[in-house]
């Protein structure tokens, strides 16, 4: 599958890495090139310099024919752009976007975009293991 | 009405002026301390402080009770969600969005924004104006179906001078909707309106037919035209 990631963090390199080992065709764009840094040598998608709100280099990367769009950049405006951009404007099957916010996930959401939120998910995760924690009474400290 | 503007840049900043000057209830959420300590000397106690996108700071500026949100950041992405999320969570009832991208108007458009406004184009349009080889100006696009206001500027060597509205030919689904005479006094049109020299004639039409239009107002007489007849024959 053709996939445009962009954003080349932490997330965004992880994830590029492992969707190219997997035998993806895969696309990063980055606003820095020395974001690139972070991908293994071996790594054999397309890197391109670029500010993924701009329609023309969306266009340029050829997301309209990508399978699926991921906005991982460290601005949720700029993910929320981007993905409904490649969503309704490009038409890519699959867009997901990082949004740090869970207010604005929460209405992202409902207004049909698939959404992913790191602060709601390891808040839950916390939760989850402060209340195992709690069950065995402060001993242990097992963690999943 | 109750406005609330996001961005106290400079256009944020004059904007709020204007509003406040018109009686408008006004609230300027910006980002940036020393600008927020700079406009609350210059307009008074209607800053707030923090960031506009955060719906924390929305439902803290009372968004749920405004009549319009103006977004003026330097950002698009910013000025985009800002609209989005108050149209859709606040319910707020007209939206309008600083585009600084002339490209994004568009996109803005087609994600449901109300209204953007576009420095770049303003600026164009502005300088098409000073220059009379573009008789044809754009004043508006409108949403859905491609259809445009547009003006155009009749010069003195025009084969319409002097024609009545209802001998000239217009393009398919082109409507004159004011003429604005070289005076600067406005004029509804009917189809025994004569066409004079310096006439503004502003037009709803179709965006393909800008290039049609400009020759039916601008051409010389005696020229033919690829756009067929000038008029109809009396």
């Amino acid at each position: 599958m053709k996939v445009v990631i962009m954003g080349c963090g932490r997330v965004g390199a992880e994830l590029a890495t492992q969707l190219d080992h997997q035998g993806h065709q895969v696309t990063v764009i980055d606003i820095n090139p020395e974001a690139f840094r972070r991908l293994p040598m071996d790594f054999k998608g397309r890197k391109v310099v670029g500010n993924g709100v701009d329609q023309d280099v969306l266009r340029r990367v050829g997301v309209g024919e990508a399978q699926a769009f991921v906005a991982v950049t460290q601005g949720d405006n700029r993910n929320i752009m981007a993905a409904q951009m490649a969503k309704f404007i490009f038409g890519v099957p699959k867009a997901l976007c990082r949004i740090y916010d869970p207010a604005r996930q929460e209405i992202y959401r409902s207004l049909g975009l698939e959404t992913v939120s790191p602060t709601r998910i390891t808040v839950e995760m916390l939760l989850k293991a402060l209340a195992s924690e709690a069950e065995d009474k402060g001993g242990g400290g097992s963690c999943t | 009405m109750y406005v609330v503007v996001v961005g106290g840049g400079k256009v944020g900043y004059h904007l709020a002026k204007a509003l406040l000057q018109d009686g408008h209830e006004v609230l300027i959420i910006e980002r940036d301390r020393a600008r927020c300590e700079h406009l609350e000397a210059e307009l008074g106690d209607i800053v707030l402080r923090g960031d506009g996108s955060e719906v924390v700071t929305m439902e803290k500026a009372g968004f749920n009770r405004a009549d319009m949100v103006v977004a003026v950041t330097g950002d698009d992405e910013d000025n985009l969600v800002i609209c989005q999320v108050a149209k859709a969570h606040f319910r707020v009832p007209r939206t309008v969005a600083l585009v600084n991208d002339p490209k994004n108007a568009e996109i803005f458009h087609r994600l449901g924004i109300d209204h953007t406004v576009n420095a770049t184009d303003a600026i164009l349009a502005q300088i098409e104006q000073e220059l009379p080889v573009h008789a044809l100006i754009h004043l508006l696009s409108m949403r859905g179906g491609g259809l445009e206001m547009v003006e155009v500027r009749i010069p003195p060597q025009a084969a319409v001078v002097g024609r009545k509205l209802r001998e000239v030919l217009l393009p398919q689904q082109s409507i004159v909707v004011l003429i604005i005479e070289e005076d600067g006094s406005p004029k509804a049109p009917d189809p025994d309106t004569v066409l004079r020299p310096g006439d503004k004639v502003m037009l709803v039409t179709r965006s393909e037919n800008e290039e049609a239009l400009r020759e039916v107002f601008t051409r010389p007489p005696g020229y033919t035209s690829p756009y067929g007849p000038l008029t109809i024959s009396r």
